[in-house]
């Protein structure tokens, strides 16, 4: 690696903190444009889900669990499973999908 | 502490309880994966501490992984925590306007989907106390969670590793798809996200590009033209608005209603 690891971790606290304490420290007033509102609104939803597919194929031993975690876990978090419970539900489906699959 | 701060710092650890089981699992996930990406449990658990953000340190990690440089880490880091930008101006209107600037800045360091989740939906103006009880309960069960991850990571079979390293998508999936239920213009970017996503990573040339540059593009590219194509409605900024005013005509009457039984 010829990167250093804690000038990462500096970047990311950085850039994470300035995101977080600027607008709380320096904007008082609403930002009034409607594409960058808009532009910020989509992007959590957006970002999360390019990096949760295909990403959990590769993160379990077969792509197969990780597919029918993918599936099941959206089903239930649809059906208003919460943070907590819906990541148990993926976690177990892996388990058992990888056990019945023979990994 | 006068009373009233002990009684929302109390609040928030209560209510920080909940989200701290939640953390510690994900973050043992997020653990694993600072392991598998070269890093230290000191250093992970350093990252944990100074960033609080699961799918930014999730990227972070990604982005050493692959030995990008520092720059491609800024920006990334820059995507994909995005959203704190907006959850910091809307604390920004919560909080009284006499908060000192020291208060605002720690306020803002603790800024987490669930902690603003939690502190955004209060009644009436928020205790920056509140958030301190809430981020001193769950975020110390983050920081644990990432370091136990990397040291007992190790010792786990496969099986089980893989089976936590999904918690993490589980959680993205949890925080996507309620928004998708309320909007269907979400629904649809979430479905369009994700087949785009898996285009570009198995394409022939684009699946070159590295995850977190691919992740960056996909991001900008999709979120922008949605919200070019169906910008939001102003009631939905309103919504936190019209709260605010709410809670503002209670709390001049009775401040002690708005301390009572709100989650």
């Amino acid at each position: 690696m010829k990167h250093n690891i804690y000038i990462y971790i500096l970047v990311m606290f950085l850039v994470s903190y300035g995101l977080r304490a600027l607008p709380l420290t320096l904007i008082r007033k609403e930002i009034k444009n409607r594409t960058i509102r808009s532009f910020l609104y989509y992007v959590p939803y957006v970002t999360l889900a390019v990096m949760t597919f295909p990403a959990i194929m590769d993160s379990t031993g077969a792509p197969l669990a990780g597919l029918l975690a993918l599936v099941i876990g959206m089903v239930a978090a649809w059906f208003g499973a919460g943070l907590f419970p819906t990541a148990i539900i993926c976690s177990l489906v892996v388990f058992f999908a990888e056990l019945f699959l023979h990994v | 502490m006068n009373k009233d701060n002990r009684h929302w710092f109390l609040n928030g650890l209560k209510d920080g309880i909940p989200i701290a089981a939640g953390y510690f699992a994900v973050s043992f996930a997020l653990g694993i994966t600072a392991r598998n990406a070269g890093l230290s449990a000191f250093q992970a658990t350093l990252a944990s501490l100074l960033t609080n953000t699961s799918s930014g340190e999730y990227a972070g990690f990604a982005v050493m992984a692959s030995d990008a440089s520092y720059f491609t880490m800024a920006v990334m880091i820059l995507i994909v925590c995005a959203r704190y930008l907006l959850m910091s101006i809307s604390l920004s209107q919560k909080l009284p306007e006499n908060t000192s600037l020291f208060h605002r800045m720690l306020v803002g360091f603790w800024i987490t989907d669930e902690i603003y989740g939690a502190s955004s939906t209060l009644p009436g103006k928020l205790n920056p106390f509140y958030n301190y009880g809430c981020a001193i309960c769950s975020l110390s069960f983050w920081a644990l969670g990432t370091c136990l991850g990397v040291v007992v990571g190790n010792i786990l079979p496969a099986r089980l590793v893989s089976a936590f390293g999904v918690l993490l998508f589980g959680m993205f999936l949890a925080i996507i798809m309620p928004e998708g239920k309320r909007n269907k213009v979400v629904a649809c970017l979430i479905f369009i996200s994700m087949a785009a996503s898996f285009a570009c990573a198995k394409l022939p040339v684009v699946s070159n590009i590295s995850e977190g540059t691919r992740i960056i593009i996909l991001t900008v590219v999709i979120s922008l033209f949605a919200a070019v194509l169906f910008p939001i409605k102003d009631d939905h900024f309103d919504e936190d608005k019209a709260n605010k005013n709410m809670a503002a005509s209670v709390d001049e009457t009775d401040d002690k209603v708005k301390t009572g039984e709100e989650k």
